[in-house]
């Protein structure tokens, strides 16, 4: 088990931390209040918090930095939010390493995708609103991040939900949207149960949620308690980052507009379950199945996601499962143990450059292209955009793993670290990684060429409502984040590994155990063999998309893993058949039993006592002298039996 | 004389009276009828004083004759009320009260 660090107040600069999240709530008060009169300045209201927040986070960054690396954990407690019996709930920040990683690249990448909204949702009449919530995202991830007990995660985790709830609904006039924020907030939710439940299991065991007492503790649990809370921040974690078998809400968030997707992908919401992961190291650090689960549901989902990632035609929806498949590898290092958290961190951040990159260079195309997402339709924009070509094409790079850009240095990283495993589990967990690498660069490849090179499909067609595509590069606004971005994606895993993020992690997260002997494969046969396995995707996508015409309507017939890869590799039939039609089904039963037999029971014994007065009535006739007759006889019978009772 | 014939006596008259409620139409009948059951009680009321040798039963027999004679009352002005407005005497007629 890891040495935990000692927690120290917050003083000097680190005080100022409540303003990371105070400053985007507020922008978000504001543009969900102040209405109309906020149109002509929300957006700029908007950028200005999230900037804001970005400066202060810069700024404790620098505090912290000038720190002894084992006095970098601080708190800063607010306020006391609620106390009921024993339970003791502090509004309180915890700024230590990882906090900070994380406020810096939400804040970052989100001013950067704020900035490029400015452009992107120029002409939608709600960008205020729109705005609002954004910032209502921001902050409610910085709450998550920046918490210093379970309560706090989870009012951020809540907020979260509610704010990707709002914006993948964005087109509210559209049911397909309607419907995609619709699961996307169920499968959460279900996710969120997970959570709910592991945190009252640490009250009732622990008697405390705060992170500090917490892992100070968490050595008094029995194992089964233990990989109990394990697997139940697990499922929390797999419904937050959409990963198997909670994938499915992901790509249909892609129903929101585009900076919406890049915000989910890269800077908030799918990171929180990495971030939980790596927050609660202490726990997993302790059980190793724990730890195996984790590992094995990253795998299966970086290899779901790679694979579905080679069937779709659509832009966004190619790059939503990519970023299933990138958080796989994250679940995949972090589920490595001590040998991972930090490897995972640090994909995490360069997936968070390149990612919103390639969404903000999709959003871009789409912009050019009439909203149009199939890739069927385009072809050679290369030429046409040549802005968004070259940071897309930055990004795609950094993405397959291209030699010295970001991607190479983290997934190279993980890949290496799976394969140190001992047994199965080295050659399971590298293999399948490095396989999943190859399909990247497969789908990458596959997109870049449909979008970007060959024949201009679009040249021939036209829009839905009939006009001729007229592809255009996007304004200065929107282009200045993606430079700003593709930087990044070129030289975050060059500077983040010379810097030493994983050192600067250690207070954290523990410090990296290197991987001891061989394991399965040698160690610096490792990149080697991921570039070589990327360079054969790569060289497929070319040799099946590249060198051949791209039909514009999708060919029907196809083999049997396209088909079930187009289909989700039936994701959304095993969870309809499997949990939506027996609910369905129970709900239907229970609505029959309801209405026949608790409403029959009722209704019946009114109508059977309704109908025997009825009956019973006809005997009040009128005739006084048959009522005398009835009270004679009445009376006969009571004297009768009193003198049966008297006699014998 | 045995007090044996005045029981008999007081069931004989209380039984003529009751049937005389059941079967007679004519309200004043009727009436008559339930006054012979009262003072048939009351003979038998008297009859088991003396029997047992003590003055309860004919104290009783008084205030059932106080009563009788307030029934009276009530009773004839209801009839009364009654002919007046239906132009009959016969209890059957006055059936409204019912289902």
């Amino acid at each position: 088990m890891t040495e935990l660090p000692e927690v120290l107040p917050a003083t000097g600069t680190a005080s100022l931390a409540w303003l990371l999240f105070a400053l985007p709530a507020f922008g978000a008060l504001v543009l969900l209040i102040a209405g109309r009169r906020a149109n002509r300045w929300g957006h700029l209201l908007g950028v200005a918090t999230v900037a804001g927040a970005f400066v202060v986070g810069l700024l404790i960054f620098f505090d912290t930095l000038a720190l002894d690396p084992d006095q970098r954990t601080r708190e800063l407690s607010l306020f006391q939010w609620f106390a009921v019996g024993g339970l003791n709930v502090d509004f309180g920040l915890r700024i230590d390493p990882l906090s900070l990683t994380f406020v810096l690249l939400i804040t970052g990448v989100g001013a950067l995708i704020h900035l490029y909204s400015v452009g992107y949702m120029a002409s939608d009449p709600g960008r205020r609103r729109f705005f609002g919530q954004l910032n209502l995202f921001v902050t409610a991830m910085l709450l998550l991040v920046l918490g210093n007990n379970f309560v706090m995660l989870y009012l951020g985790w809540e907020g979260v939900g509610l704010a990707s709830y709002l914006l993948i609904g964005w087109y509210q006039d559209r049911p397909s949207a309607a419907t995609a924020a619709k699961k996307a907030f169920l499968m959460n939710r279900i996710g969120d149960v997970g959570l709910a439940i592991a945190i009252f299991l640490l009250w009732t065991n622990l008697g405390t949620l705060q992170y500090t007492q917490v892992f100070a503790r968490v050595g008094e649990l029995s194992g089964g308690v233990l990989l109990a809370i394990g697997l139940l921040l697990l499922l929390g974690a797999c419904g937050k980052s959409g990963q198997f078998p909670l994938q499915a809400w992901l790509p249909d968030a892609m129903e929101g507009p585009t900076p919406v997707s890049a915000l989910i992908h890269a800077a908030t919401m799918v990171t929180a379950g990495v971030y939980l992961i790596a927050r609660t190291h202490a726990i997993y650090d302790l059980s190793v199945q724990g730890r195996l689960i984790v590992a094995i549901i990253g795998t299966i989902t970086l290899l779901i996601g790679a694979v579905i990632g080679c069937a779709y035609d659509d832009i966004k929806k190619v790059l939503a499962y990519s970023t299933v498949s990138q958080i796989g590898y994250m679940f995949l290092a972090v589920g490595l143990g001590p040998a991972g958290y930090a490897l995972g961190i640090f994909h995490l951040l360069t997936h968070g450059f390149f990612k919103a990159g390639l969404f903000l260079g999709a959003g871009s195309v789409m912009h050019a292209m009439h909203d149009e997402v199939d890739m069927r339709r385009f072809g050679g924009l290369a030429r046409y955009l040549p802005v968004t070509f070259v940071t897309f094409g930055l990004g795609y790079l950094a993405l397959i793993g291209f030699p010295f850009l970001s991607g190479y240095y983290s997934k190279d990283r993980i890949i290496e670290a799976a394969f140190a495993q001992e047994g199965w589990q080295g050659w399971v967990f590298g293999g399948l990684a490095t396989l999943a690498a190859g399909l990247t660069a497969f789908y990458m490849t596959r997109l870049v060429l449909m979008t970007f090179f060959g024949e201009r499909r679009w040249k021939q067609l036209q829009t839905a409502d009939g006009q001729d595509y007229h592809p255009h590069e996007s304004p200065a606004v929107m282009t200045i984040p993606m430079i700003v971005l593709a930087l990044g994606s070129i030289g975050a895993g060059a500077v983040l590994s010379a810097v030493g993020l994983v050192d600067w992690l250690a207070p954290s997260v523990g410090e990296l155990v290197e991987p001891e002997g061989v394991g399965a494969v040698p160690h610096a046969a490792v990149p080697w063999l991921v570039v070589a396995i990327s360079a054969l995707g790569v060289l497929i996508a070319w040799l099946t998309v590249g060198r051949h015409r791209v039909p514009v309507e999708r060919p029907a017939h196809v083999s049997l893993p396209v088909r079930a890869a187009r289909r989700d590799l039936y994701a959304n039939a095993i969870n309809e058949t499997l949990i939506a039609r027996p609910g369905i089904w129970l709900t239907r039963a229970l609505v029959y039993f309801d209405n026949r037999g608790v409403d029959g029971l009722v209704n019946g014994l009114a109508a059977g006592l309704g109908g025997s007065s009825g009956r019973l009535r006809r005997l009040q006739t009128g005739f006084v002298r048959s009522y005398a007759l009835s009270m004679l006889g009445g009376s006969v019978l009571v004297i009768g039996a009193l003198l049966a009772v008297v006699l014998t | 004389m045995s007090t044996t014939y005045y029981l008999l006596l007081s069931a004989l008259l209380f039984s003529i009276g009751a049937v005389g409620v059941l079967v007679r139409r004519n309200a004043i009948v009727v009436f008559m009828c339930v006054e012979l059951m009262l003072n048939a009680v009351n003979l038998s009321l008297v009859t088991f004083a003396r029997i047992n040798g003590a003055l309860d039963g004919q104290v009783m027999a008084f205030f059932v004759m106080v009563v009788a004679a307030a029934e009276v009352v009530v009773g004839l002005a209801i009839i009364m009320s009654i002919f007046r407005t239906r132009h009959s005497a016969s209890i059957d007629d006055a059936n409204l009260l019912k289902y």
